[in-house]
């Protein structure tokens, strides 16, 4: 597992899709319209989401440890 | 690892096309509803922002200007352009604007006003537009549309490219007012989630 996960602020979220189109691992999906969700799973962590995203509202944050 | 193109990220020809088109004739603006009928439609029938997060060709645009030839300063974006009030304080606005474009465009039909051969750009200046205009193809009031329709497309490229240029290159989508709407709709349809 990577050591970091994106986070999005839901709240903030505008859900223009600009993360769901950088990913390169398909971990994110906007299903509602309302904001975008980030599968734990499939995200390696890489940044380039929160990098994209135009609101600034993906943060990447420590995994926890199980 | 390159993901792979679909006929839908090429829909930005079609969004830089549009604006070239008012610049030839004005009637072509009408067009320019396509991109207000269809998000509502998505987001009312299936409830989700499908236009914006694929098929919208404006944000491919500042997508373009952005990265590819790298007119954005790539900085984060003011906190207050992304709080709750100015997105639904622009729309509202927004909104307002379109309503009084709609409100000139029925003083032509009603023959009280003359037609203004004119676009406005950011709501105040009148750029004299005649070149683009062939009198007689259409009834006044439908001319008058397209002028006021195209100055409302006008207006929002030339801000989204300057926060394009400002910020990152999707700003505009943080407070585009179709974005806010259709959002607002699928928070409406998923009964308030993520208010």
């Amino acid at each position: 597992m990577a050591k970091r996960l994106a986070q999005v602020s839901q709240k903030e979220c505008v859900a223009c899709g600009c993360c769901m189109k950088a990913c390169p691992r398909k971990a994110i999906s906007i299903p509602r319209g309302v904001y975008a969700v980030i599968d734990p799973e499939l995200c390696v962590g890489c940044g380039l989401c929160a990098k994209k995203c135009p609101a600034d509202v993906i943060s990447m944050v420590a995994r926890e440890v199980v | 690892m390159k993901t792979k193109t679909h006929w839908y990220d090429w829909l930005w020809i079609a969004s830089g096309l549009y604006l070239i088109l008012g610049f030839v004739n004005i009637l072509f603006a009408w067009l320019g509803l396509i991109c207000f009928i269809v998000p509502l439609l998505i987001s009312v029938i299936r409830g989700s922002k499908a236009y914006c997060n694929k098929y919208c060709g404006r944000g491919q645009l500042f997508s373009l200007l952005g990265e590819k030839l790298h007119l954005s300063r790539n900085k984060p974006i003011p906190a207050w352009i992304r709080s709750k009030w100015f997105r639904y304080g622009f729309l509202t606005f927004f909104m307002i604007m379109f309503f009084n474009m709609l409100y000139v465009t029925w003083l032509v039909f009603a023959g009280s006003n003359s037609l203004q051969q004119t676009v406005t750009l950011l709501w105040t200046f009148r750029l004299p537009w005649q070149w683009a205009y062939t009198d007689g193809l259409v009834t006044p009031w439908a001319a008058q549309f397209a002028f006021g329709f195209y100055s409302v497309m006008l207006t929002s490229t030339v801000l989204g490219i300057l926060t394009m240029a400002m910020f990152k290159p999707r700003s505009w989508c943080v407070y585009c007012p179709m974005g806010t709407m259709t959002q607002l709709i699928c928070k409406a349809k998923n009964h308030g989630e993520g208010r």
